[in-house]
């Protein structure tokens, strides 16, 4: 009764997606009130009832009902109840459900919380929204029921893969899609200006919150996922331009450059069309991604089961509102005029500097990430793509766009000076040779890249920092005074030190965790030790545990240096009904350097071989991402993004004064 | 002349729609690519092995290959997450008997023995393709890639992708047992 009741809301909220997707934008047309207050009630109601079919779902996982063919597939009475419940989404037909309930979720938001906005502008948001939300809910309908009952029921399931058992990655993709889905609203905004004929400074400011949400979902997402795949495989890995990892970077990268154009769009009135092209991209990548995991074109450990008729949907649905898209802004985009002049070296200057970089960036991981499909188009070819290809062409791009964005936010809007803004970073750079020298001399003959790397993200941190010093006038007047200013500052000032400084500190653990990694293998009786980067390990033996769904070879391991003792269980599981082996890393950090313990294979002596590494700065790669998410989500309260934006727009408009 | 620079972006898009279409449309199975190979002898290989693995630190040879039996070549890396998916099918094959070797494709040889100790290693011999050449040789375009070698040779099949349960029941298993006959 329950997957029916949840079937059925999903039907019903097709039918209102397709109300809200039609009678607004005709409304907004034709300049019909009433027309386009149809939209909010839609939206809002929408919400509602996928979040019903959602929990449908939920209840079907959690209560183990094996009627539902899903929860066959997916599940198992033993499992623990945590992976019930993400199990919801670790498959396709939930993670589709979650898609769409996310998609409505933003659309509710708009209508809720969207008040002064102009009435046609929201209804025509809401509108496009309703459009793809028509498209989702169709695909699922038509392709991925995910309450498809069967008859007679198993007497029990088929288990979740163990791999996906994980709190890490059960937890990554709802923000992934928060981010993913949320670069909707960017489109939907991009799509109503462009009918409207419209971008203004006012736009920019009511898009802006809904990219840097979207943006912040996504970076947690990621880093998530790395963390992941980081003690799941082992050695150091945390990233490995694995296809669906660059699906998410892609629009990552774009998002990145959309946030930084539209407030040139805001400040400056201009890169109007540029913004708006961004915004579609931004999306349109988003999707890509959903159709390069779930057709099958491309192979990865993500995806999900592979179907051709589903791959076919998807790409019909990117034609539509990609293609539409695309079309409008050939159509409308000429008309829309730019605004203040500025000159190469300005504060303009360095963000579209910073904008060409990332969608160069975008574009070198997107070919990477197609060439096997290319190379199946052509028949066969001499380059192969993987790690090498990415290392080769992405740290280069990478170097001036991190040596752009400590310089940047120091030149002035419209005409900068560079000397000016280099004389003010002397610190920075005394700060970036210094260390980098001592780097050399530590590590005399080691690799360039190490020490150059040490120096991107040492300077990102170092300019950040003076940034805000430069803000507040640190040293210059008295203390009291910079902390009074400090506190005046508005919060998207805050955002900028916390987002590229976190960048610079996840830089660090990047290099840190490639260059310096040490590692010790030994086959070890219980009670014998090793010793690795100043700690010994004293190892205990291996005793059987029996977990929820699987049983388990638990090792345990004291680490010691200097008074300091953690104890380090690597596993090794079984989980006897998906009849697959996974092993668990124990990890042990002190924010300065992890210490990884894995449990390799028994020997017959009753000996075990084991291996451990050590991990200098690599925590910093997600502390940093930490406080990256952090500066957008303090950035998000600023108040120019909450309050009375329309009016004071509307004048500012017109007069916008060059800050 | 100005407005044609906003059709750039709509006219690449559509092409790029339509190169990701037709591989869809014409209902290929995108794993299942053919091989140029297909019962033609198995590229000449004499690959180094890895010096740190544990079960057998010599390379592939040819003599490997002409084993007087049907045999399984992998081509696997470490930094590969598509090959940690297929492995435990590996690991199943290999504790049925099936004899596997392995091309480790691009890859470091200490993180290769290392992911090996840690995951199981279903390989009797794993040959070391540091710079990818004998890739090229095999015509593989990506990770992971398996080949089926008769007892004469000859490459008889061929998977591009992580395997799955249902393609060694179809594929894989069915092929083995008519070619030991």
């Amino acid at each position: 009764m329950i997957p029916e009741l949840g079937h059925f809301a999903l039907i019903l909220a097709f039918v209102l997606a397709l109300v809200q997707g039609t009678l607004p934008l005709v409304g907004a047309a034709r300049g019909e009130a009433r027309w386009m207050a149809v939209a909010n009630p839609a939206a809002v109601g929408q919400f509602g009832l996928l979040l019903l079919a959602f929990l449908a779902l939920m209840y079907a996982f959690v209560v183990s009902d094996f009627t539902v063919s899903n929860v066959v597939q997916n599940s198992h009475s033993a499992k623990p109840m945590l992976y019930k419940i993400t199990g919801v989404w670790g498959n396709h037909e939930g993670s589709m459900v979650l898609w769409v309930l996310i998609l409505a979720l933003f659309g509710a938001m708009v209508a809720l919380f969207g008040r002064n906005l102009p009435p046609t502008l929201k209804a025509r948001v809401l509108g496009i929204q309703g459009l793809i939300g028509v498209g989702f809910l169709l695909f699922i309908l038509a392709t991925s029921n995910p309450f498809l009952r069967v008859d007679p029921p198993p007497l029990d399931g088929t288990d979740l893969n163990p791999l996906l058992q994980d709190p890490g990655l059960a937890f990554h993709p709802p923000f992934l899609y928060f981010g993913y889905v949320g670069f909707s609203m960017a489109f939907s905004f991009a799509i109503a200006a462009l009918i409207e004929g419209r971008v203004d400074a006012a736009w920019a400011r009511w898009v802006r919150p809904w990219t840097l949400a979207a943006w912040c979902g996504l970076t947690l997402g990621i880093a998530l996922g790395s963390w992941w795949a980081y003690y799941e495989l082992g050695w150091g890995g945390w990233w490995f331009w694995d296809p669906v990892e660059n699906a998410s970077l892609m629009p990552w990268l774009t998002g990145t450059a959309l946030l930084h154009s539209a407030i040139v769009v805001e400040k400056r009135d201009t890169l109007k069309s540029w913004t708006i092209l961004l915004a579609i991209v931004t999306f349109g990548l988003s999707l890509l991604g959903t159709f390069l995991v779930r057709s099958g074109v491309l192979t990865s450990v993500h995806a999900f089961a592979v179907d051709p008729e589903r791959g076919i949907f998807i790409l019909v649905l990117l034609i539509l509102a990609l293609g539409g898209g695309l079309a409008l802004y050939a159509i409308r985009a000429p008309r829309l005029q730019g605004g203040g002049l500025f000159a190469p070296i300005s504060r303009e200057g360095g963000l579209i500097v910073n904008n060409l970089l990332l969608v160069t960036a975008t574009l070198t991981v997107l070919v990477g990430t197609l060439y096997p499909l290319l190379l199946d188009a052509v028949g066969g070819g001499l380059v192969s793509v993987g790690p090498p290809f990415f290392n080769a062409v992405f740290i280069p791009l990478a170097v001036p766009l991190v040596a752009a964005m400590g310089i940047g936010p120091m030149l002035a809007w419209k005409r900068g000076d560079l000397r000016a803004a280099l004389g003010r970073l002397w610190f920075a750079a005394v700060v970036v040779i210094v260390v980098a020298l001592g780097a050399v001399w530590f590590w005399a003959g080691g690799p360039v890249l190490a020490v150059l790397g040490v120096a991107m993200g040492l300077w990102l941190v170092a300019s950040a920092l003076t940034e805000m010093a430069e803000r507040i006038r640190l040293f210059r007047i008295p203390l009291v005074a910079s902390w009074q200013r400090f506190t005046g500052l508005p919060r998207s000032a805050y955002g900028l030190t916390l987002a590229h400084a976190g960048l610079g500190i996840a830089i660090l653990g990047m290099v840190g965790t490639s260059v310096f990694r040490a590692e010790v293998i030994e086959i070890m009786a219980p009670g014998e030790q090793i010793e690795i980067a100043g700690y010994v390990l004293t190892f205990d033996g291996v005793r059987d545990v029996q977990g929820p769904n699987y049983i388990s070879n638990q090792g345990r391991l004291v680490a010691e240096s200097d008074g300091n003792q953690f104890v380090l269980t690597p596993e090794k599981r079984w989980y006897p009904i998906a009849q697959m082996a996974t092993t668990e890393a124990a990890i042990a950090t002190t924010w300065l350097a992890d210490i990884y313990v894995a449990l390799g294979e028994p020997r017959d002596d009753g000996r075990w071989v084991i291996r451990a590494w050590h991990h200098p700065l690599v925590p910093w790669i997600w502390v940093g991402s930490v406080i990256m998410v952090l500066g957008g989500f303090v950035s998000l309260t600023d108040r120019r993004l909450r309050v009375g934006a329309p009016r004071r727009a509307r004048i500012g408009a017109s007069v916008q004064p060059a800050e | 002349m100005r407005r044609l620079v906003y059709l750039v972006p709509l006219t690449v898009f559509l092409a790029l729609a339509i190169w990701l279409a037709v591989p869809l449309l014409e209902g290929r199975d995108p794993s299942a690519l053919p091989s140029a190979l297909i019962d033609q002898a198995m590229p000449s290989t004499d690959l180094p092995g890895i010096p740190g693995r544990a079960r057998d630190a010599s390379g592939l040879t040819d003599a490997d290959l002409l084993a007087g039996k049907p045999i399984l070549v992998n081509v696997f890396a470490s930094w590969c997450l598509p090959c940690l998916a297929e492995h435990p099918l590996l690991m199943g094959l290999s504790d049925d008997g099936v004899t596997i070797h392995a091309i480790n494709y691009r890859d470091d040889p200490a993180d290769s023995a290392d992911w090996l100790a840690r995951h199981g290693d279903p390989f009797d011999r794993v040959g070391l393709d540091r710079d990818g050449r004998a890739g090229i040789d095999w015509g593989v375009t990506g990770v992971p890639e398996t080949f089926v070698i008769d007892a004469d040779g000859r490459i008889r099949y061929r998977f591009a992708g992580p395997l799955t349960p249902a393609i060694l029941d179809r594929d894989i298993r069915p092929l083995l047992a008519s070619l030991d006959q």
